[in-house]
């Protein structure tokens, strides 16, 4: 029997559950457990400069590279940093383990220095907590978290190790399985239930499949396809969703939803059976509710049986595992073609697609960088975004062709993201080439994060859309609040000379002609580099649904903003 | 819809914070709860916990989806359309002098209620039965003047031989 610390035993779970790497931030209460870390060399760790990125970071990791993510921190400030990052987590249903540091069980709940309750402040916000007293429970405590983390539908689990419990000797045994008999996650979709959508499928004329995140999640892309494929119905991908066909894909429509495109809501508008697998119905996609599909019976598949009839009004629930439920149903369903119905949809699309897709004339604007990106990188590049008007030209105008090149933080949607999320995506592809796409707001939340990467040696490119203002409030402000942009234009340091500060080669654009070359110089740069893109300061991202409003009513340019819309704000 | 009262049993294990864990779900969600008790079960380490909530059938369905999601909840069974017993203990401390108190006693003791203290202008009465009748009582010996009143929320237990704590695992609402 080998008697082993705390700390050390945390190391050795690590190593069990196939960690290779971790994202954080030493701190006293968590110093034990850095003490032993170097005894483990197979165990990297990526030290960040704020906790928060530390999160980011894992999540980036964990979307592309399908594992857990791991991030860690010490007690009080340390953990607290970490709150954002497990948010975004639990609403994008991201595998992540925060370890934390906690004071010594004798100064819990006594207001010790650095302590706060971290188990009861990210209770909300993760798929389960635990804070750990005895070190007996620490080897079934992280079999626990990490089981709960990855299966069914993933999700944050924060272990908050108390200091003493970090120093303790214990003998270290690591349970093969766990018992947890309140969890018990449902893989296989109710066989009746699938036939029945099958039926439902079978007898439809205009169906359509929304997919989600829960295609990625469940690694069933190539189920999706073989689905669409046999029966011929097109697919629409939410904005988590995106990258789980490839764009150009014929049966490939593009996303719905506030800035989806005018062809995709018509086409959930006019549809008759809506076939929703791995999404969960969010007011950014639905519009107002009662108007959203009102012609259609919808089909919802999801592991999460709490999302089954949480927004709407299901015809055919089933609760299973994308996968699973994909290969039974392509099993059953009938081979079928609906081209007079995708015509159909694509007669819509042509007639918008030239203003939707075409920058406007003499005008420097993002439209040109993305062209450019898709033009240059032949999907071959995985995509960080930040939140805002940048995060939604980027779903709209860049293609993505493969599995988890499209890394959003869709469900929170938390600027800052970009940048340490997409040091989490590089180090699980290492050999890949990975953009981080922020705004100038957005970017400079996280920006401290160039130190990271230096130190780290990630070849990370950045790219800075900066258009001066807060894009999106700028834009609601401009279409909702009488053009009064409160709080909303923001003055910048120097990118370049920044990014210089950092040792990271970098180059301002503010032409259209010369995107192109400054992609080509980012590419060809061995290690990180910077671009600064300085665009048009007033473009909106357009189509548009008013927050509230049916996605029925898009509009395509401020002119058609229309009173209702304005009202329907409130 | 139309609202009606539903009443949810659930088994939880016994793990610090699990109670904390269902409340806090209740309050992010703005799921509305009557009532909420809480205690020991037959089984060491398993707890039972009564719900009384206030809504229609989506709700509650939604109710009993979210708990499902807490990992340590194990079982939630909607009992109220099941023939089940249900009860709620009140201890109320009401104005009594020597003058009314065989009044105060006879009515105590058309609801089978017991007193359970007296002092000489106060007397406190225990009793326990279902929700209505204690709303009936408490009706009735107000005019007394209540000084103190307390109750405990509502346990519930379906009638018959079989028992919510059987298997744990419910199909159609496991736990994701």
């Amino acid at each position: 029997m080998k008697t082993l610390t705390g700390a050390q035993m945390m190391c050795e779970a690590l190593l069990a559950e196939g960690v290779d790497v971790m994202f954080g931030y030493p701190g006293g209460a968590i110093m034990p457990f850095y003490h032993a870390l170097p005894e483990y060399p197979e165990l990297r760790h990526i030290l960040v400069r704020h906790e928060q990125a530390a999160g980011h970071a894992a999540e980036g990791y964990a979307r592309t590279s399908g594992k857990v993510g791991v991030c860690v921190a010490t007690s009080g400030p340390g953990a607290t940093n970490l709150v954002t990052a497990i948010a975004d987590a639990m609403m994008d249903s991201v595998p992540i383990v925060a370890i934390t540091g906690q004071v010594v069980t004798s100064l819990i709940g006594k207001d010790g220095f650095q302590e706060t309750d971290v188990t009861g402040i990210t209770q909300p916000i993760t798929k389960h907590n635990y804070l750990v007293t005895d070190v007996r429970d620490l080897p079934r405590v992280f079999k626990e978290a990490f089981h709960i983390a990855r299966t069914g539908r993933p999700g944050p689990v924060l272990i908050d190790v108390a200091k003493d419990v970090q120093n303790a000797r214990g003998v270290f045994e690591y349970p093969e399985s766990v018992d947890l008999p309140g969890y018990k996650p449902n893989y296989d979709g109710n066989r009746r239930q699938i036939k029945e959508a099958a039926n439902l499928l079978n007898q439809a004329k205009k169906p359509l499949i929304m997919a989600g995140h829960g295609i990625l999640l469940g690694h069933a892309s190539v189920e999706l396809r073989e689905f669409a494929e046999k029966t011929g119905i097109p697919v629409i991908t939410t904005l988590l969703g995106i990258s789980c066909i490839p764009e150009d894909h014929p049966l490939s429509l593009g996303m719905p939803g506030m800035h989806g495109w005018v062809h995709v809501n018509r086409a959930i508008q006019e549809c008759d059976v809506l076939f929703t697998i791995g999404a969960r119905f969010d007011d950014r996609v639905t519009g107002k509710l009662d108007t959203f599909a009102r012609n259609a019976k919808i089909i919802h598949v999801d592991i999460d049986p709490a999302e089954v009839g949480k927004n709407v009004i299901t015809a055919v629930p089933i609760v299973g595992d994308a996968k699973r439920v994909l290969e039974n149903l392509t099993e059953i369903v009938n081979a079928n073609e609906h081209s007079e119905w995708l015509n159909h949809i694509r007669d819509i699309q042509a007639t918008r697609s030239k203003r939707q897709r075409d920058p406007e004339s003499g005008m420097f604007t993002p439209h040109h960088v993305y062209a450019e990106f898709t033009r240059i990188m032949q999907g071959e590049f995985r995509v960080c975004t930040d939140v805002g008007q940048h995060q939604m030209w980027a779903a709209q105008l860049i293609e993505y062709m493969k599995p988890h090149t499209h890394i959003t933080s869709g469900g929170l949607g938390t600027m800052g993201f970009a940048l340490p999320a997409a040091m989490g995506v590089q180090v699980a592809c290492p050999n890949e080439e990975v953009w981080a796409i922020a705004g100038d707001g957005g970017f400079q939340m996280n920006l401290q994060e160039l130190a990271t990467v230096v130190q780290e040696s990630l070849p990370l490119k950045i790219c800075i859309i900066n258009n001066g203002y807060l894009g999106m409030v700028r834009q609601w402000q401009e279409l909702f609040h009488e053009r009064r942009y409160s709080a909303t234009p923001m003055w910048s340091p120097d990118f370049i000379k920044l990014a210089d500060a950092y040792g990271i080669p970098g180059v301002r654009v503010e032409r259209a002609e010369d995107v192109a070359e400054a992609i080509q110089q980012a590419r060809s740069t061995n290690g990180p580099f910077l671009i600064e893109f300085v665009v048009e300061r007033e473009v909106n991202v357009y189509p548009m649904v008013a927050p509230g409003a049916s996605i029925s009513d898009m509009f395509e340019d401020p002119s058609e903003v229309e009173i209702e819309d304005v009202v329907a704000v409130k | 819809m139309f609202a009606m009262k539903h009443t949810l049993v659930a088994l939880l294990r016994d793990q610090p914070g699990v109670l904390n864990r269902s409340v806090s779900l209740f309050r992010r969600r703005g799921f509305n709860i009557e009532s909420l008790t809480v205690g020991h079960t037959e089984t060491p380490g398993i707890s039972r916990m009564t719900l009384v909530v206030d809504g229609d059938t989506t709700s509650v369905e939604q109710v009993i989806k979210q708990l499902y999601k807490l990992i340590d909840v194990l079982k939630v069974s909607d009992v109220s359309q099941d023939p089940n017993v249900t009860r709620d203990l009140l201890l109320v401390k009401v104005y009594a002098p020597p003058a009314k108190r065989s009044e105060l006693m006879q009515l105590a003791d058309i609801f089978g209620a017991k007193i359970v203290d007296v002092v000489p202008d106060a007397m406190m009465i225990e009793l326990s039965g279902s929700p209505e009748q204690l709303d009936r009582f408490v009706d009735l010996i107000r005019p007394f003047g209540i000084r103190e009143l307390v109750r405990t929320g509502c346990v519930a237990m379906t009638r018959g031989a079989s028992t919510v704590s059987g298997p744990y695992q419910n199909q159609e609402f496991r736990a994701a």
